[in-house]
């Protein structure tokens, strides 16, 4: 709240006080710059991440799956991150990139479901109210050049209907039915695609296997994947997140690459 | 570059002629020439009779569509086509030069050319494309990758280009092998269409061509999968 204190009746304060001046080029408090950050600096790199998520909307729900790994640049270090968490009954939450960022992400939300509770008012956070929250503070921190290293995807059932829903370490939000992240996007994207133009009115069971069966593809081809992974389930009975869950690997092709010449 | 009728005699092993002089070039700043991956999405698999290749049409300069409808998928040898992606100079040139090579190796031997002679022709012929090779000689049906570097996979099922992931996971989640004809085109019409569907520089429509012992079925278009209107 903005402080009034120094004006009274007969000497209002200044309405423009501190703020951009009309013609001069504004420097905004909290970013960092080649000025402030001369003696010290922030790492833009993330060191421990996770791959790929995939989420999917189906008739009555949502579905959220990832692996279960967390890759130190390229070495496999932790094989049981779970990176899909159940935030309250409406919300399923599923995070790539950087793990420590989600970690302390999934500390706050957690802290807000805690008040909430602790409110005790009937109200509980919906899924597009998380979307929106979780937009406005990864937008704000890439702007001060200092940003949260994740994908995420949010989904839940927002007034009876499903929601997926995406932001980026840029804060870039979208709102889809199929949504894949990192690899995800390049792979396991077309197939959702395919898989919805075919069978628009999908059930529990069958996202479920197009789920598993895109997380199958992404372990032939995406160096960074794991064969460990676990899925989240939301719909108005509740949630379940089942993991992890091993998927099955057909290696039989390799008696047909010979050595090329 | 001298002819199989009037062989010169070349030293074995690489031949590092160049490097002292590309070791100055780059010391003066002139930068190394990488390897460009334009728009394309190109497949190949190998089904039960021989092999099937196939193609986008779609050809672009940067982010401009030069080409609506180009063939990507090149005749090498009556029982060999190789699908290119990259500059499309490049891949257009390079195949017809090991082509005129191949027909005077045949012409040479008067023998059914093995596809392994166009693998190792075309990877030691380096300029900057990405190929599908593929063709049925008397030991059966081959199918290669060659990247712009020189390397080469024999592998039952490729994809290369821009469009090469969403085609690939269509392989990696549909192809078995000993699949019949029919089968086989919908899959590759169903790999190409998900390159042209899911990324930007692949588009318009889908050309197969299908390569048997003693025929081959050269499908253009196969599939318009997307017709103005």
């Amino acid at each position: 709240m903005a402080c009034m204190s120094k004006g009274d009746w007969y000497s209002p304060v200044q309405f423009w006080r501190s703020g951009p001046s009309p013609g001069s080029l504004y420097s905004f408090p909290g970013v960092l710059t080649a000025e402030n950050t001369r003696f010290s600096q922030r790492s833009q790199a993330p060191i421990t991440t996770g791959t790929s998520v995939l989420g999917i909307a189906f008739d009555g729900g949502v579905a959220i799956a990832a692996d279960v790994l967390c890759s130190y640049g390229s070495l496999a270090r932790f094989r049981d991150c779970p990176r899909v968490m159940h935030v309250n009954d409406n919300i399923i939450l599923g995070a790539g990139g950087d793990y420590a960022d989600y970690q302390y992400l999934k500390d706050v939300i957690e802290q807000k479901i805690l008040e909430e509770e602790c409110l005790n008012d009937g109200f509980s956070l919906k899924p597009k109210a998380l979307h929106c929250w979780l937009t406005r503070v990864m937008y704000n921190r890439r702007s001060k050049l200092d940003p949260f290293w994740n994908s995420f995807i949010v989904g839940g059932l927002q007034d009876n209907e499903p929601f997926l829903g995406t932001v980026d370490k840029l804060g870039t939000a979208y709102v889809d039915h199929h949504i894949a992240t990192g690899y995800g996007a390049y792979m396991a994207l077309p197939l959702m695609r395919e898989a919805v133009e075919k069978n628009p009115n999908m059930t529990q069971k069958e996202a479920q296997k197009l789920l598993i069966k895109c997380l199958q593809v992404l372990y032939y081809r995406d160096a960074r994947s794991y064969p460990k992974f676990q899925i989240a389930t939301l719909t108005k009975e509740g949630v379940t997140v089942e993991g992890p869950l091993t998927l099955d690997q057909n290696w039989e092709v390799a008696h047909m690459v010979r050595d090329g010449v | 570059m001298a002819s199989v009728l009037v062989p010169e005699f070349e030293r074995p092993g690489f031949s590092f002629e160049n490097c002292q002089r590309n070791a100055f070039l780059q010391s003066k700043g002139f930068p190394v020439p990488k390897a460009v991956k334009t728009g394309t999405t190109i497949v190949g698999i190998i089904y039960k009779d021989g092999v099937i290749l196939g193609a986008d049409t779609r050809a672009t300069e940067d982010v401009l569509i030069s080409d609506k409808n180009c063939a990507k998928i090149h005749y090498l040898a009556p029982n060999m086509y190789c699908c290119g992606a990259g500059t499309a100079a490049d891949t257009s040139k390079t195949t017809q030069l090991i082509a005129s090579q191949l027909e005077l190796h045949r012409l040479n031997t008067g023998r059914v050319v093995p596809v392994v002679t166009a693998n190792r022709m075309l990877s030691q012929m380096l300029f900057r494309a990405s190929l599908v090779l593929g063709g049925v000689d008397n030991t059966g049906p081959h199918l290669y990758c060659i990247y712009p570097h020189g390397s080469s996979d024999n592998v039952p099922y490729a994809t290369m280009g821009s469009g090469s992931l969403a085609a690939m996971a269509v392989f990696e989640s549909t192809w078995k092998p000993n699949m019949n004809e029919e089968e086989g085109k919908q899959l590759v019409r169903d790999a190409i269409a998900s390159g042209i569907f899911n990324d930007l520089g692949s588009g318009s429509n889908v050309d197969v061509c299908v390569i048997r012992k003693g025929s081959v079925d050269y499908l253009r278009p196969f599939d318009q999968a997307n017709v103005k209107g």
